[in-house]
């Protein structure tokens, strides 16, 4: 920590913890820079913390004498002195670090060695001096049996998708403008041309989704991704693809808004927008995995919605989820659904809005196919024929079958699976990455005898079948968003409960600590006990 | 069929709809012109011209070699976006300036196609600017066809990016205070590899720019003149005219003297750098001080953008053709060099690509 970082961080540490200070960097030109009237490290305020001074930038800098480097190229590597005390303080093997290092550094062998020797410099000296008297060991996470690495959810977004397209057996589109937190996305499937994917930079955002649309009306699952001010963009074409019913996968990575807002800091506000920010009823299929590793599977499950239901799926994603990595579990190509779905051919009872009785979904006739020359576009069509309509009633009957096409999808989703007890005191709603901080805060709560269960939504439309009946199975329900309460509004609209929100956008992801003081002071105001 | 339409593209050869090998030939039925007619009532205004834009398109159809089923009209909004629906092929009516950009898309899905996209001014260059632009310039193989009636006729007369400075619409009471743009000029800056211009009446020349458009492989922007006879009446009447069009229009014609007029004594000549116009027999002017057309030379083709009258004939016919890879056929590429210099994707490994470890 310099003066800068322990200002930013030092709210997140719980009196009691360890602190590990650089010294050299407290100068007053540096404590000044970021408000400190006096050194926090010598006029007492640091009190209720465990406090290690260490001189890193001195240490450091003798670690590496004779490399010839300048100062500045020193200094850059004290962050490595660092992390090697760390690994020492939590006994862990540095032989991945230093293979990193090696493969970054491969053309600059000489920043490689530097960068080493402060990483040795810093475990070395946690070993000969004696100022921790402790040292930690965190023992392997417990997983469960398989082949593993570890991925981040843009990552796994991205195979999600090459998977889906060798499921299907049909090539992937995907068009996109460049984006922060997307883009990682398009650099990743740039690289797959092996595997058939084709990839178009568009001039803008429009044109991305405009071109995705192009290539599903013409059999291959066009698709595009963005943030949340690049699918403002989109929605006008988004509408048209409702309306011609092709399918199609939005991506929506989503960042701190309103407008440009904190591109790279994490927001789940776009929930409405994806819903209804469009023209008119205008219903899509919404998804939201909830970790890294989920991002795979529900590329697929978006694909799988797309195809079968010749709808648009918005697939919701967020700063955190893109970058966050986490160890995944790889899976076996059998164990993933076949999700291939057929063009229409046949010539005989062909009509274009002529819907599957079961899914509601319209045929898939594709350009080439003799016989089944038709027009589509985005004035409303005359239902089963699919010549332009402006009859009243079928335009009502239109928006009915529009509806209930995606509200059909419930039938064919996993319900709503709950942690813990299935009736209780307090149920705590999530959807997307607030996964990992609020099962934490449920499980702590949970050891501590309170009646609380946990449920994640991966479905945001159609909500899961089951919905209504767990939430009403709770005295209290509290739904925590990193928006000013977007799910809550649309849970208490629909199942008429008074959801409790907790809202917080800081452009960061909730910390365990504060969800479990939420759950456990709604659980006080109705008289749960919490040991 | 002649061996020169069986070369014009993939999707022309077969009638499956794969293309076929190279150097295969299957026979086709011979459509025509009725083959493209859809069972859609015609609803535009009594008297426009996108009637005749209609009729030509319908009659250039059978002549590219593909099978009906392998061809896509993609409008945007406007009384140009109704096209789709009077063509019996597939079709796409789609949104305000976006056709451009499905087109890149279905065209890269879908090489085989024969893909047009219909637009007008309002769409192409005022919503759509961008979308045009860029199709243009990465040379996607799609045709558009630009209607051009320096108005707004679907939203009731407005002004539209070509309407004339000044002039009095609905939204411009007190005359407009924006200069139009030359649409020919903007598919040049955003390199067009097939750039030309025709008029709604004068159906031979129609038929014949639409039949070197449909030949063409790359980007295609054809401007129509086209009249509005309800909200914009007679806005090329001064040169489109029966009785004036030879004299006040110029026919181009490739490696040709720029020659015009009903007694084809009229010429473009350059002066220094400048266009003039001359007549042939006066102040020793012969046919050879003539600029000759030539569709690969970007200054003639800049100086043929900017022609207009009263000052000038107004020039008609191929503006500039030229030959570069398409964008779709620069992506088949890549996709079938990646795949033969890595093999084809193997999904099993790539997910077990990187540093992974097992957990008994």
């Amino acid at each position: 920590m310099n003066p800068a970082a322990l200002k930013a961080n030092l709210g997140e540490l719980p009196a009691g913890g360890a602190l590990i200070v650089n010294e050299d960097a407290f100068t007053a030109q540096n404590l000044q820079k970021v408000g400190y009237a006096a050194n926090p490290l010598t006029d007492g305020s640091l009190k209720q913390w465990n406090v290690f001074n260490v001189p890193i930038s001195t240490l450091n800098g003798r670690a590496l004498e004779g490399l010839g480097l300048t100062n500045k190229q020193v200094d850059l590597t004290k962050n490595f002195f660092a992390l090697g005390l760390m690994f020492w303080l939590y006994e862990r093997d540095m032989a991945g670090t230093t293979a990193w290092i090696d493969d970054k550094f491969s053309k600059r062998p000489e920043i490689a060695e530097a960068n080493k020797r402060a990483l040795k410099a810093g475990y070395n000296f946690g070993e000969t001096t004696e100022i921790f008297h402790e040292r930690y060991i965190v023992p392997p996470a417990k997983l469960a049996a398989g082949h593993y690495r570890n991925i981040t959810g843009n990552e796994a977004t991205a195979l999600g998708f090459v998977a889906a397209s060798k499921l299907a057996g049909r090539d992937l589109f995907y068009g996109s403008y460049p984006i922060t937190p997307a883009s990682d996305i398009l650099h990743q499937l740039a690289g797959y041309k092996n595997f058939g994917v084709k990839t178009f930079q568009a001039e803008d955002e429009i044109a991305a989704i405009g071109a995705a649309i192009g290539a599903s009306y013409g059999g291959a699952m066009g698709m595009t991704a963005s943030s949340g001010p690049g699918i403002a963009l989109k929605q006008e074409a988004l509408g048209l693809a409702v309306m011609v019913e092709l399918p199609l996968v939005v991506v929506d990575v989503q960042r701190s808004g309103p407008s440009t807002g904190m591109p790279t800091k994490t927001e789940q506000a776009d929930l409405l927008q994806v819903l209804y920010g469009r023209n008119s009823d205008s219903p899509v299929a919404v998804v939201a995995p909830a970790t890294p590793s989920e991002c795979f599977l529900y590329a697929i499950e978006a694909w799988r919605l797309a195809l079968k239901y010749m709808t648009p799926v918005v697939y919701m994603s967020d700063a955190f989820l893109a970058t966050g990595a986490e160890p995944w579990r790889i899976p076996s190509l059998d164990d993933l659904p076949s999700i291939a779905v057929e063009n229409r051919t046949e010539r005989e009872g062909f009509y274009p809005y002529l819907r599957d009785e079961t899914t509601l979904a319209r045929p898939w006739a594709v350009p080439g196919t003799p016989g089944l020359e038709h027009r589509i576009g985005g004035l409303e069509k005359a239902d089963i024929l699919g010549n332009v309509s402006y009859d009243p009633e079928n335009h009502h009957r239109m928006q009915l079958l529009r509806q209930a096409k995606i509200a059909g999808i419930a039938g064919d989703i996993p319900p709503l699976e709950v942690h813990g007890p299935a009736e209780g005191d307090l149920l705590v709603l999530g959807w997307g990455s607030t996964y990992g901080a609020i099962r934490s805060a449920v499980e702590r709560l949970q050891s501590k005898g309170a009646s609380i269960a946990h449920a994640q939504l991966r479905y945001l439309n159609p909500l899961p079948a089951n919905t209504g009946e767990v939430v009403s199975s709770y005295k209290r329900v509290l739904i925590p968003e990193v928006n000013l309460g977007q799910l809550s509004m649309l849970i208490r609209a629909r199942f008429l409960i008074d959801a409790i929100g907790y809202n917080r956008v800081r452009g960061k992801p909730f910390r365990i600590a504060e969800l479990e003081a939420e759950a456990e002071r709604i659980l006080q105001t109705i008289g749960a006990t919490v040991r | 069929m002649t061996d020169d339409k069986m070369e014009n593209g993939n999707g022309a050869r077969s009638a499956n709809g794969a293309a076929a090998g190279a150097g295969a030939t299957v026979e086709l039925p011979v459509l025509t012109r009725k083959d493209f007619v859809s069972d859609q009532e015609v609803r535009w205004c009594p008297g426009c011209g996108d009637y005749s834009i209609l009729a030509q398109t319908q009659k250039v159809m059978p002549d590219f070699g593909y099978p009906k089923e392998n061809i896509v009209f993609i409008s945007g909004i406007g009384c140009s976006g109704r096209l789709p629906y009077y063509m019996n092929t597939y079709g796409f009516h789609t949104i305000h300036g976006r056709a451009p950009a499905i087109a890149t898309g279905l065209k890269a899905a879908r090489p085989d196609l024969m893909v047009w996209v219909i637009t007008g001014d309002g769409d192409a260059l005022s919503i759509g600017g961008n979308h045009l632009i860029h199709s243009l310039r990465r040379n996607v193989d799609v045709r558009i066809v630009m209607f051009n009636n320096r108005i707004y006729g679907l939203t009731k007369g407005q002004a539209s990016p070509t309407s004339e400075l000044g002039k009095v619409t609905k939204s411009s009471p007190y005359g407009t205070i924006d200069f139009p743009v030359s649409p020919l000029a903007i598919a040049l800056a955003a390199e067009a590899s097939f750039i030309a211009r025709s008029v709604d009446t004068h159906t031979e020349h129609l038929q014949k720019t639409l039949e070197a458009a449909g030949k063409h492989r790359g980007s295609t922007f054809v401007e129509v003149l086209q009249n509005c006879n309800i909200f914009n009446d007679g806005a090329f009447r001064d040169f489109t005219d029966r009785e004036v069009r030879e004299d006040r229009m110029l026919i181009l014609e490739n490696g040709q003297p720029m020659i015009f007029g009903k007694d084809r004594d009229k010429g473009i000549r350059l002066n220094k750098h400048l266009p003039e116009v001359v007549t042939i027999g006066e102040n020793g002017v012969s046919e050879a001080d003539l600029l000759v057309h030539d569709e690969t030379d970007p200054l003639i083709a800049w100086m043929l953008a900017h022609l207009w009258w009263p000052d000038f004939p107004v020039p008609v016919g191929i503006v500039r053709n030229l030959t570069r890879p398409t964008h779709d056929q620069m992506l088949s590429d890549q996709i079938a060099q990646a795949t033969s210099t890595r093999g084809a994707g193997d999904l099993k490994r790539l997910l077990n690509a990187g540093e992974t470890w097992t957990v008994e």
